[in-house]
Parts: structure tokens; sequence; C-alpha cells
């Protein structure tokens, strides 16, 4: 299903959706409040663009780097080519450690190799320990925000999914208590995990140490209470130097949410006497999409989600409607990399005003690459009506004469025209839209009365 | 060939163009150090506190299970740290010497030596960092610069409680770790 379609669907409730456009431009707006207290912001935006640049030029050399240094902090390091390599990897870490029962704290990477269908399908409990993304996965969904995981989601539905799940009360859809069923709920899980699993934020390569940032400091209670701390890495995820991570401990959570950094910024260097750490550094398309010189920039991307929360048909059309793992604009650039053809109407899904290259804390150029994709996808694929209309008008606009025709009969005809017609489906523009009314004489008749 | 080097040789076939890495400049913080970290903290939804307000929230409510690392602060702390991390689950306070702080953000620098045990500063269901005013430094290059190439298995900046604001951004302190930071700011 297309992404239009698809939002067609979210726009149904439209209260829901309006919340949902207003709770992200609120966020939005506590991004550019907490920007402008740093009278640096613009360079830091430049400085980590530089950096990302400097990474994206040696990657091969950061990551064997990195690689060096992990193993001589004790740290074992593994590599995966694919999604399916990188499971079968996790795979085998559990199985040697007898483990049926993980817990795992927010992945978007190992959403997009689909860790947690593949462990359950081989017998193993995944739980998420995430608020947002234990509500996701007991109502089987994916996250709809990689930053905030349930935020298509109404409290009363979440209300109702703990009184069935945890056995809270029914119809008590206060926050602080829901979130507190779920804090007991979790420390339970918590307490009885051997290994947790993690995402990383950043790999530094001059130290091989790397880091985890969260706010419910839900990543910290698995691994520390754990024997094995699996983190999962993708290869982009790399930066040099430690003093690095002062630029982008700077910018990312400001970006994402207006805080001034996350709670909890954890530096795992080597693991803690008795217990083991495995990193997994997984390539799945990224080395494809550094070869696409128009494209390799989306590389650069830190997750914050900034873009997300900025863009006006992700705030109006959910994360769901995107139907790939990173949703929004960031999503829109990555995804045809990894599937061109399923993922072909998302660089459509955008109206180009470039406010996600404003935000976009690494500054990547994401609206223009959503332009580049639109000219590869329709290079690649037939013509759709909206191109057959603009081929139309083409073809007028470029003949004066069939202009003045046309423009007189227009006139006449969208008067007389029933609106089955003149909205029919071949009018993709009148979805949603009223056509103006149209005026009795064209400009140019207009103007050689009154100004010649 | 080995995914490793099947994914570093196709990184390396790949022309791009050679980039330098930045410097990074020392950026000024103009404001006084002490004021921008206590109001970082209470931004965070943590709270700064003195010695005497200490004894106070320990007295007020009555803890019994508290575990205080922090030299210099002289309370009724009866737990010793035990080998297994796991028989924290019940425990109320835990205290514990900060590095240093940065203004800008709040974010307190902890490392294995401060925290005995990796998961103290998470599983106790309040947190009390003690943290000598004259270590504030302004911001995060700052921060970095002064960690230099120390080198612990495991550090932490943390700069508030656990929060949340999963469900309908509603903002929850206490999620998954504790449920309150206090930091104490002293001046030996």
């Amino acid at each position: 299903m297309s992404h239009s379609a698809k939002a067609s669907e979210f726009l149904k409730d439209a209260a829901q959706s309006k919340w949902h456009d207003e709770t992200l431009w609120f966020v939005r707006d506590k991004r550019d409040t907490i920007s402008k207290t740093i009278p640096e912001w613009e360079q830091l935006r430049d400085l980590a663009s530089q950096i990302k640049d400097n990474v994206l030029a040696h990657l091969d050399g950061y990551l064997v780097e990195f690689e060096k240094n992990a193993q001589k902090n004790g740290i074992k390091v593994h590599w995966a080519k694919d999604a399916e390599e990188h499971n079968q990897i996790v795979l085998s870490i559990l199985q040697q450690h007898n483990c049926q029962a993980i817990v795992k704290s927010k992945s978007i990477l190992t959403e997009e190799c689909h860790l947690n269908p593949f462990l359950e399908q081989n017998g193993v409990e995944v739980v998420d320990t995430d608020l947002g993304e234990r509500i996701v996965q007991f109502l089987n969904q994916p996250p709809s925000h990689i930053v905030m995981p349930a935020i298509h989601l109404k409290k009363k539905e979440i209300s109702a999914l703990f009184h069935d799940k945890l056995q809270t009360e029914k119809g008590n859809e206060d926050p602080a208590y829901l979130t507190h069923a779920a804090r007991l709920h979790l420390r339970d899980k918590f307490l009885r995990a051997k290994v947790a699993i993690t995402g990383v934020n950043f790999g530094v390569a001059e130290t091989g140490e790397f880091l985890v940032c969260t706010n419910e400091g839900n990543a910290d209670m698995g691994v520390h209470l754990a024997d094995v701390h699996i983190a999962c890495m993708g290869i982009e995820k790399i930066i040099p130097r430690r003093k690095d991570l002062g630029v982008f401990l700077r910018l990312l959570a400001r970006s994402a949410t207006g805080q001034p950094i996350t709670n909890y910024n954890s530096h795992f260097r080597s693991p803690a006497l008795g217990k083991e750490i495995h990193i997994v550094l997984v390539d799945n398309g990224r080395t494809a999409q550094l070869g696409r010189e128009k494209f390799k920039n989306s590389l650069k991307c830190i997750r914050c989600g900034a873009c997300m929360n900025t863009c006006p048909i992700y705030r109006r059309s959910g994360g769901f409607s995107y139907g790939s793992v990173v949703p929004g604009p960031i999503g829109s650039i990555l995804s045809p990399g990894l599937d061109v053809k399923k993922y072909s109407s998302l660089p459509f899904a955008s109206t180009l005003c470039g406010s996600c290259s404003d935000v976009c804390p690494v500054k990547i150029n994401i609206h223009e690459q959503l332009y580049e994709w639109r000219q590869e996808i329709t290079k690649a694929q037939g013509t759709n009506a909206k191109s057959i209309s603009m081929k139309i008008a083409n073809g007028i606009f470029a003949v004066p004469f069939a202009y003045k025709v046309s423009g007189a009969l227009m006139r006449g005809a969208l008067k007389i025209l029933p609106d089955s017609i003149t909205y029919s489906g071949l009018n993709t523009w009148g979805k949603q839209r009223e056509l103006p009314a149209s005026p009795k004489e064209s400009f140019k008749d207009w103007y050689k009365k009154n100004r010649s | 060939m080995s995914s490793r080097d099947s994914i570093l040789d196709k990184i390396s076939s790949i022309k791009v163009e050679r980039k330098p890495l930045p410097e990074i400049p020392d950026f000024e913080v103009a404001e006084d150090l002490r004021e921008l970290f206590i109001r970082s903290i209470e931004g965070n939804k943590g709270e700064v506190i003195d010695q005497t307000q200490l004894k106070e929230f320990l007295e007020i409510n009555r803890f019994i299970k508290v575990i205080c690392l922090a030299q210099e602060i002289k309370v009724t702390a009866n737990l010793a740290l035990p080998d297994d991390a796991h028989e924290l689950n019940d425990l109320e306070v835990a205290i514990i010497q900060g590095q240093f702080g940065v203004a800008e953000n709040g974010a307190i620098w902890l490392t294995d030596e401060n925290m005995c045990l990796r998961a103290l500063p998470f599983i106790t269901e309040h947190l009390v960092i003690v943290l000598d005013e004259k270590t504030l430094v302004s911001n995060m290059h700052v921060a970095y610069q002064k960690i230099g190439d120390q080198h612990a298995g495991f550090g932490l900046f943390i700069a508030g409680p656990s929060k949340t604001a999963d469900i309908e951004q509603s903002l929850v302190i206490g999620a998954q770790g504790a449920k309150s930071l206090r930091v104490v700011l002293t001046n030996l």
C-alpha cells in the first residue's frame, strides 16, 4: 500500500490526527527554544556534519581501529553483513549461555533486522524495556516514531491494554499510575534476565568504547544486572575521537526532545568482572548506501527524530503510513536504498519544504535527497495519475494558442461540470481541496480592458 | 571471505572524497556556573540540596536501607555493598560521590570507582550524588577535556532521575531507574 493510502487511514480519526500533529509540533518548538540558548548552535551543526563527513571518508580505518581497541578492552567484536547474519550471531551467543529470556532496550537496528520475531521463533522470550516500546510490543506493533515509539496511542488505549496485560485498574488512565505498573512489571524482568541487548548511539574509534543514551535508565537496568551484554551497532555509528562526543551529546537530546541532555549517557569500555560484552557491527545495506554518491550523506543520521517532528507530512500521516522501520523524512531517503520498489512512494511523501534539512543536527540535505530519489524512482517506474496530468499541462503551457483556448474552455466547463467529474480520481490535487471559484475572464482579457 | 573482510573491502573500494577532521573550539559559557548547574538539574527534574537538607530527607522518610559511598558525608548508612547487584532491588537510598558536574546540562560524571556496582545508581529507589562545586565545568567540550584519556570500564554522565513521557507525552518521573535525584553541592 502506498504512503498516501495509509495516510488516509490515519486521518480517519480526525481528533487523534490533530492531537498527533500538534503534539509533535510542540516537541519541535521545544527544540527551537533550547537551540536558541546555545549561541554556537549553528557552528555545532557544522562541526557535527564535518566530523561525519570525515567518518564516511575513512569508515574502514575507523572500524578497524574501533575493533582493535574494543578487543584490547576485553569486548568481543562480531561482524554481520546483513540482518540474517546479525540475528544468527545474537542467537548463537544466547545459545552458548543457555538463555531463553532477554531484555532489550531501544534499538532501531534490531527492528531493522526483525530480531524479535526471529528470536521468538527460536524459543527466546524478548522483553522490550523502554516504556513506549513495551506498549507497542504488547500490541504487536512496530514503533511509530524512533524516539517516541507510542506517540500514535492515547492513554485510554494504553489504560485498556495495561488492564489486560498487567492487571491495572479498569479505566485508570493516569500516566503516573500506568508507568508505575510498567516499572514493577519490568523490574521483575530485569532481575531475571541473563542477557541484555542494547543499541548503540556512538562508537568511539580512539578508545573502543560505545555509548547508550536513555532517559528511563532501562538500558542500564538491563545490562548491569545481566551476565552478558550484546550491543548491536550499525557501522555508520562510529565517531573518531572521544572529544567528538562533546559535539554530538550537545546536539542529540536538544534536537530530539528539547532537553539539554538525556538523563543517562553510559560509556561502555570493558565488561565488569566476570561478565561479557559483545558488539555486533552490522552492514545490512550501509556500504551500498555509502556507494551512492547522492545519498551517502543519509548515513550521517544520529537518529534524533527532529525531521519527523517538524515534517508537515509526518505529523499529519503518522509513522505507520511509511511502512518502513525508520519513518519520516530521514526514513524516506534511507528506505529506498534498502528496497527501492517497496518504498517507492516514500520520497513523494513530502512537500519538499526543506524544514527537515533545517533542523537536522548533522545537516543532512534531506529534502534534496528526497528530490533526487524521485528522479531515480520516476526513471525506474511508469507513470501515475499526477504525471499524466502534468504531461497534459506541459503540452498546454508550451503552446500559447492551446493555453488560450483551454483556459476559456475550463472557465466555462468548471461552472457546469458536476463535482463528480471535477473531483474525479484523475484530479489528485482535488482530494480534500476545493478549487477556487473560476473567474469570469482571463487575466489577459482583464489587462486588455483595464490597462491598455 | 569473512563478513569482516568483505565489509571492509567494500568500503575501501568506494571512492569517497577525503575530508579532514575539524578541530573543536572552546566555546565559552558566560553565566555563573553554579547558578546554571542548579537550573539545569532542576530542569531535568532533579534537586540541588545541602547537607542539612540531606539529613532531613533521610530522617523524615525513615529510610532503613541506605548505602553511602561518599566519604565526606557523615550519615547513618546501614547497608554494606553486596557482591551481587540483584540484592540491591529493595535499596532505598544510594549516596555516591560525583567526579565533576557540567553546568550547561546538569550532567555529572561517575565511573566504576564511584559506583562500585554499576547497577547502583539505577536500581536504587532514590539517588543522592555528592559534588564539590569547585569541580563544575561549563560545557561538554570542557567535560571531555577533563576526562581526557581517563580509563574506566564504565563511565556515566547522569543528569537527572529516570523519566519518561511515553504515555501521551505526560512527563512521569521514576520509569525503570531511580525515582529521584538529589545533588548535594559541597564547598570544602
